[in-house]
């Protein structure tokens, strides 16, 4: 068995860390430019059903929210335990979508307004009856681009 | 007490910018949106009459989803694993048969000629539903038309719709649309 050898006086010199400090800067740096801030504050918990054939979002910017499912646990006293529908950072009934759906539009610059897609974030729990209500509402307000959020998942019977 | 001004040591400076580098790793949304994505039918105008559409009953493929999440394609109870192919089958009406949608030559621009089928799938579902089940039979119905366009456009163009150029993906669009139409509630029962 190789035994190490003791170093010599005239060793391997310590290695700087100066330049560390630097390094991770940069990879901090990249990390605030890239990413976004949750701006939202969830308050309905959400567990997104799984589908096979979705696509990514191509316009991050020019998407609005609609969060429906249960009220988080520590939420529940207040609010009941039925299913709730959130936009920005309170529960709202289906009849504030529309002015909902208009302030989210006055955002956007003019060109980009018919591109503007509504999201959909539902429990998978969630009955269709509210969902049916939104899109409903939604199709009043004439915002007909929408995504049902989804994970992402292999195809079923594969 | 002139004393040599000492070097700071920038030892913990490392330290202190993997902490923040840390919170921000943390409070950082890199999550993808993704989803089905779909286009809602607009909404009719009060004041015009009502003219229903009248859709012979060969085009139209009728799926319901109940309170149970069970479903019921072109009037036959199936899984949910089965309604892709029923979709397809559908869609392609391979043997021209008579109770399936029949096809309409429709010029395409840029490809010619193309028999496009007049099929519509109306999906329904009542308020009881879980929107786990009306997604599930949605991505089935989208995988149907997808699988349908992959082989339409490997037949002619040699390779899946996804990594064809712009011009001919409109061209995939045109001959196999994806006329999946949301009906209007019917028995939707709102307490209004």
């Amino acid at each position: 068995m190789a035994k190490f050898s003791r170093k010599g006086k005239g060793g391997v010199p310590e290695l700087s860390t100066a330049s560390l400090a630097d390094i991770v800067f940069m990879i901090l740096l990249f990390f605030m430019v890239t990413t976004s801030m949750r701006q939202t504050e969830r308050m309905v918990a959400i567990k997104m059903p799984a589908a096979s054939e979705i696509a990514k979002l191509e316009r991050k910017d020019l998407a609005a929210y609609v969060y429906v499912g249960t009220p988080m646990p520590h939420l529940q006293g207040q609010f009941g335990t039925d299913s709730r529908i959130q936009l920005n950072d309170s529960f709202k009934s289906v009849d504030d979508i529309r002015d909902f759906i208009a302030a989210e539009r006055e955002t956007l610059s003019e060109s980009d307004r018919q591109f503007m897609t509504v999201s959909i974030k539902a429990d998978e729990n969630v009955r269709m009856g509210i969902v049916t209500d939104i899109k409903q509402e939604l199709r009043r307000t004439s915002a007909l681009k929408i995504m049902y959020a989804a994970r992402k998942s292999t195809p079923a019977g594969f | 007490m002139a004393r040599p001004a000492q070097q700071l040591p920038s030892a913990s400076l490392a330290d202190i910018a993997f902490m923040v580098l840390i919170f921000f790793l943390l409070v950082s949304t890199m999550d993808q949106e993704m989803g089905l994505q779909r286009r809602l039918p607009p909404m009719p105008d009060p004041n015009q009459k009502v003219d229903d559409v009248q859709i012979k009953r060969r085009n139209i493929m009728v799926v319901k989803i109940n309170d149970a999440d069970r479903l019921l394609a072109g009037g036959t109870p199936m899984d949910v694993s089965m309604l892709k192919d029923k979709a397809k089958e559908f869609l392609l009406n391979p043997t021209n048969d008579e109770n399936l949608p029949e096809r309409e030559e429709r010029s395409i621009e840029g490809f010619g000629s193309y028999p496009v089928s007049k099929g519509v799938i109306s999906l329904q579902n009542t308020r009881g539903t879980s929107y786990n089940a009306y997604l599930r039979v949605q991505n089935e119905l989208v995988r149907a038309v997808n699988e349908i366009r992959d082989e339409f456009a490997l037949a002619n163009f040699g390779k899946v719709y996804i990594s064809l150029d712009e011009d001919k993906q409109r061209i995939v669009r045109d001959a196999i649309p994806q006329n999946i139409s949301e009906a209007d509630p019917k028995d939707t029962g709102r307490k209004k």
